[in-house]
């Protein structure tokens, strides 16, 4: 670059005002697309990293989700259980746990009115299967009782689900008996408890929602995918348990449509900003332009110089806006789930992915703010810029 | 008055009939008709005249920031009014040396600074472009206010930084627009007088335009022009106050 760097940045310096009044326009419009898009970061990252590499879910063809599946006990053991391929328990039984997915509403701290959430009954071959399951307070609830163990997501956010307390779902009120971690962040927004005792309380009869089955080995689930979706008796759809959480991360997609479009909007916004700031100084600076060409810069010289100011002031605007919306990142909020309409709490993420989106979308604000006023000051003849003041 | 440099001397600013025309409205204003001018390697021209003769229309010319609607202007031998944009802003660079009536430095960068941009052009390094400026600096008598800013700089220091800024590529022709309308006598006296050591120590070829009769007793040609015409050597328009000569 043959003019000097140092030649826009403290015309930028000299201009302190405006700068910062068109790069905090700019940072703006960069959070707003940051914040939506480390949410569905944060979102994708929960739902992606839930779910047992060897584990698969059954459901009931085109059912989408838990909540809508219904697999009976009957089919259950007849044709699923004892399949050749399921790995063994401690306990020598086979890795398939049979699961009633349903939804409850209880007031959380954002939404005192109440919040959906997943509430999973489970039998012993469920308890066993969560052996990444850590009790951080409390224990495992007892089979035959009305008691529930929580996510530490739902303990947090719910005031009603902590340890010790009564909540009220299906027929009466379940004690909360235990707090559980897990490393799969979309477990921990469930409240689980005995599937038989949930049955009746919902009266679902012998229907449950779906199977949680794991496999020996990578072969072995192949197979069974194979087999369980070729099983006439059945009918399912089979999943691996990561695609399905997976799947469930297109909940985010509506809030980051709108949090791109609302973005969008602002750049517009942001771009006249940055146009009319820059048209500003070219037209405060016609002297210097017009000066810059006496000594030699050519036309390209000066429309760099003019361009690459309006990069840094578009730079400015998107370190501004994740400086903004950093304080974000690791926030816990929660979202309801599209497939299962019970709120996911997850984290905001501001990934690198997030931050090098956000400053190319920064660039894109700067560099049609000025490219304009960039051309306009290359264009002006010598003598008119020398002469306007 | 006219003190020729010698027959012998190459001359390096010629023009022949050179005509700019102005459209203004839908009127046309010839600020210039026909000018011949040899300028020769050397001299130290002032251009005089009053307002609108055409002075500053010619200095523009001769430095290539506006392009003759009629006649030719060749500099260093070459027809700068056939030249690109590029090859001009190149030219420019290397042999034309740009003094401005209000200085034009650039205000947020230091003497220092404005001295070396346009050494930036060149293929010089880093170390180079200092001493370069660094010496232009010292020969203006500023090698103590390199890094000041030109808004902590008296009108006639700024001045003087101009012209360092103009001599430090070591042009050939040093091209002046009433280089003291600005100034206090004093700075103005100190001006001229940089102007003339120029002239007479380095050489340099200086055309200077100016109002002021004083000013132009430093050059060793005064040359008029009036409504646009060069008038013939030693003749000055009717009713003008022929400068008294510098002391």
């Amino acid at each position: 670059m043959k003019i000097p760097l140092s030649y826009n940045l403290r015309n930028l310096a000299v201009r302190r005002t405006t700068t910062i009044m068109t790069a905090f326009g700019i940072g703006l419009t960069v959070a707003v697309l940051a914040a939506s898009m480390s949410l569905t970061a944060g979102l994708r990252e929960a739902f992606r990293a839930s779910g047992h590499p060897l584990q698969l879910i059954l459901m009931r063809e085109g059912s989408g989700a838990e909540l809508s599946s219904q697999v009976s006990r009957e089919s259950f053991n007849e044709v699923i259980r004892y399949r050749p391929g399921i790995a063994k328990l401690k306990s020598g039984e086979p890795a398939a746990s049979l699961e009633l997915v349903n939804t409850i509403n209880l007031p959380s701290k954002e939404s005192p009115d109440g919040m959906n959430l997943t509430n999973r009954g489970i039998l012993p071959e469920g308890v066993a299967m969560r052996e990444d399951f850590t009790m951080v307070r409390g224990r495992w609830f007892e089979f035959g009782k009305r008691e529930v163990v929580v996510g530490s997501d739902v303990a947090s956010r719910y005031p009603d689900a902590g340890l010790g307390r009564t909540i009220r779902f299906g027929r009466g009120e379940w004690l909360v008996v235990g707090v559980f971690d897990t490393p799969f962040p979309a477990r921990k927004s469930e409240v689980i408890g005995d599937a038989n005792q949930m049955l009746q309380d919902f009266q679902r009869g012998s229907l449950f929602s779906s199977v949680l089955v794991r496999a020996e080995d990578e072969v072995a689930m192949q197979a069974l995918t194979n087999s369980l979706s070729a099983e006439q008796r059945l009918q399912l759809d089979v999943l691996t348990e990561r695609e399905y959480y997976e799947r469930q991360s297109s909940s985010g997609n509506l809030i980051q449509y709108v949090g791109t479009f609302v973005a969008i909007i602002m750049a517009v916004g942001s771009m006249f900003a940055a146009m009319n700031t820059m048209y500003a100084a070219v037209a405060r600076r016609s002297k210097e332009i017009g000066t810059l060409r006496v000594l030699g810069f050519s036309r390209r010289s000066i429309l760099t110089s003019f361009f690459i100011e309006s990069m840094i002031l578009a730079v400015l605007g998107g370190v501004a806006g994740l400086l903004l919306v950093l304080p974000l990142n690791g926030l816990t909020t929660g979202i309801g789930a599209d497939a299962t309409f019970a709120e996911i709490a997850f984290q905001l993420r501001v990934t690198p992915e997030v931050a090098l989106t956000s400053m190319i979308f920064a660039l894109i604000v700067g560099a049609a703010g000025g490219l304009l006023p960039a051309f306009g000051a290359a264009r002006k003849q010598i003598l008119t810029a020398l002469r306007d003041m | 008055m006219s003190e020729a440099t010698g027959a012998a001397a190459e001359v390096i600013i010629r023009t022949r009939k050179l005509t700019k025309e102005f459209a203004r409205d839908s009127f046309r204003v010839v600020a210039l008709k026909d000018v011949d001018l040899d300028v020769k390697r050397g001299e130290f021209i002032a251009l005089m005249g009053p307002s609108g003769s055409g002075k500053s229309t010619l200095l523009h010319l001769a430095a290539a920031m506006d392009r003759p609607t009629g006649g030719t202007i060749e500099v260093l031998g070459q027809d700068i009014g056939a030249m690109g944009e590029s090859a001009v802003a190149r030219w420019r660079n290397r042999h034309i040396g740009f003094v401005f009536q209000s200085f034009n430095l650039i205000p947020v960068l230091t003497a220092f600074e404005n001295v070396e941009l346009p050494l930036k052009l060149t293929h010089l390094k880093k170390g180079e472009r200092d001493q370069h400026a660094r010496t232009a600096l010292r020969l203006v008598g500023l090698d103590d206010r390199m890094h000041h800013y030109p808004k902590q700089l008296s009108g006639g220091q700024e001045q003087r930084v101009a012209i360092a800024r103009a001599i430090v590529t070591d042009p050939d022709i040093l091209l002046c627009d009433e280089p003291t309308g600005n100034l206090d006598a004093k700075s103005a006296q100190e001006v001229l007088t940089l102007l003339k050591r120029l002239n007479e120590e380095y050489g340099k070829t200086v055309l200077m335009v100016t109002h002021d009769p004083h000013a132009a007793h430093f050059a060793r040609t005064i040359r008029y022009l009036d409504k646009g015409e060069l008038l013939p050597e030693g003749q000055a328009p009717e009713d003008w106050r022929t400068p008294e000569p510098h002391a």
